[in-house]
């Protein structure tokens, strides 16, 4: 393995990590606010929200993400709609993502007691203020290992987007396999950045798991 | 003009969605700084009745009213409702992510947007009248069943409700906690507080209740001053129910325990008086 040519790999490398994480922060933020928005439908039974949510997460959870980003970037312009590799992956990773975290936040609500709410409701707030300040804050501590596996999963899951030409790591590190026949170099460093990025992420989750459950909500 | 009573319930009626019938033909009133205890077996339907005031559980028939104003027809505005009726719950359902003053304020601050100063001010207040002074930055899990269920009484109070509706509020306690809680309760009767109390404690019903309701099956069985109640029950359900909180010792445990054998004898005057004659030899 030569020095040399990792430290010339160095700057391409980076600007591609940052690619990733711009595609797995929207992605996150994406999947959680999708999860979310339907795990509340479902709490309120909002009319339709079961047969559609369910349709949703049978489609996102049995179709795996590659054939989901083939599906947008070279599909959708069939129908007339053009997104570019970077909104693709964003779109293809809230959409995989959204169906696992709305798992993980219906199952924190279903843990909260319903009391809770009611005890809530009894001192005058409404639904959506009882959900808000009481049920949430518990559901979501609940939830929090649920999420925190989700969004690991969900940043290793990134690393299928070069398939559709998006330049993350693993892009990279393809192309200097394929031009330069640096097999090793490439591959040490496309490592190296996923555990540079995931460990920090596990390693918190952990901390803060630990925390949570230090705090011990009930009685 | 005579005044509304704060609560006036007219033949309720409540019948969960599995057809079984929780309440029928409910109807009292509750004027305003009386104090009425329903008191009843379990599952006779006290709690339903209560949750039922509260908006909690929907009736199928007959009505409510606060303050001469039926809350039971469509598009009650319950969130105002609910401000009025206070309801305390038998495991104190105090918000675990909150503080003790976290909860105290939600309700003012989420509902009636009261000023934040002015609120804490009166939490402070109402905890320092309750023991709980010092537990204001406390999380619910740091404090014992009694002190939870103080909290949950003076988080009912700081909306200042017309009514609080008390649903078995010692019956998760330990025996020494039972105590303390009551005291709160019996002080804010002496203060003239409009209070429907559903409770296992006899001896606190007698003495805090202006008026005790008997609920056996779904229906008021009986409707007596606490006086009337405890010594001379009308019904010979109510007479059953009483008879499960006395306690005579086994037959041959004492001997010579005469007073004991004459409670006997008078609680079970409808069983057979050779059952009785037995138990004197």
């Amino acid at each position: 393995m030569e020095l040399s040519v990792l430290r010339a790999y160095l700057p391409a490398y980076l600007q591609a990590a940052e690619a990733t994480l711009a595609i797995a922060g929207l992605g996150l933020v994406g999947s959680t606010l999708l999860g979310l928005v339907i795990a509340v439908a479902q709490y309120f039974r909002w009319p339709g929200a079961r047969p559609v949510t369910a349709v949703y997460v049978e489609l996102s959870r049995n179709t795996p993400l590659v054939v989901q980003l083939f599906f947008l970037y070279y599909g959708l312009p069939k129908l007339g709609l053009v997104w570019g590799s970077g909104v693709c992956a964003v779109v293809g990773l809230t959409f995989l993502g959204g169906s696992y975290m709305a798992e993980a936040c219906r199952s924190g609500l279903e843990a909260v007691e319903p009391h809770q709410s009611q005890s809530a409701l009894a001192l005058g707030l409404g639904p959506g203020p009882a959900l808000r300040h009481v049920v949430l804050p518990q559901a979501l501590a609940l939830a929090t290992p649920a999420f925190t596996a989700n969004a690991i999963f969900l940043i290793k899951e990134t690393s299928v987007v070069s398939i559709i030409a998006y330049p993350d790591l693993v892009y990279v590190a393809k192309d200097y396999i394929g031009n330069d026949y640096n097999t090793s170099e490439a591959l040490a460093l496309l490592v190296a950045f996923y555990l540079v990025i995931l460990l920090p992420v596990s390693l918190g989750a952990a901390a803060w798991e630990r925390r949570l459950r230090h705090a011990g909500f009930g009685d | 003009m005579t005044v509304p009573p704060v609560l006036r319930l007219e033949a309720v009626r409540q019948q969960y969605p599995n057809g079984l019938v929780a309440l029928d033909r409910i109807s009292f009133e509750v004027a305003k700084s009386e104090v009425v205890a329903v008191v009843g077996p379990s599952g006779c339907g006290k709690s339903t009745l209560l949750r039922c005031v509260n908006g909690l559980e929907p009736i199928q028939s007959g009505t409510i009213a606060l303050d001469g104003a039926i809350i039971t027809g469509p598009g009650t505005a319950w969130s105002k409702v609910r401000q009025q009726i206070g309801l305390v719950f038998q495991n104190y359902e105090l918000f675990p992510h909150l503080t003790v003053l976290g909860n105290l304020l939600l309700g003012p601050l989420k509902v009636q947007r009261a000023a934040k100063a002015e609120a804490q001010v009166k939490a402070l207040a109402l905890l320092d009248r309750v023991g709980l002074a010092d537990r204001a930055r406390d999380y619910p899990r740091q404090l014992s069943g009694g002190q939870k269920q103080r909290v949950a009484i003076i988080r009912a109070l700081m909306m200042e409700p017309q009514v609080l509706l008390l649903d078995e509020i010692t019956a998760s306690l330990d025996p020494e906690m039972v105590r303390e809680v009551l005291d709160v309760v019996l002080e804010l009767a002496g203060e003239g507080m409009t209070m429907l109390i559903v409770t296992h404690e006899m001896s606190f019903a007698r003495a805090i209740a202006d008026r005790i309701i008997f609920i056996d099956a779904g229906r008021i069985a009986e409707q007596t001053t606490p006086e009337q109640f405890f010594t001379a029950p009308q019904t010979e359900r109510a007479r059953q129910f009483l008879n499960l909180f006395a306690f005579a010792p086994p037959p041959g445990h004492h001997e010579t325990a005469g007073a004991a054998a004459v409670q006997t004898e008078e609680s079970s005057a409808t069983t057979s008086d050779s059952n009785s004659l037995e138990l004197h030899e």
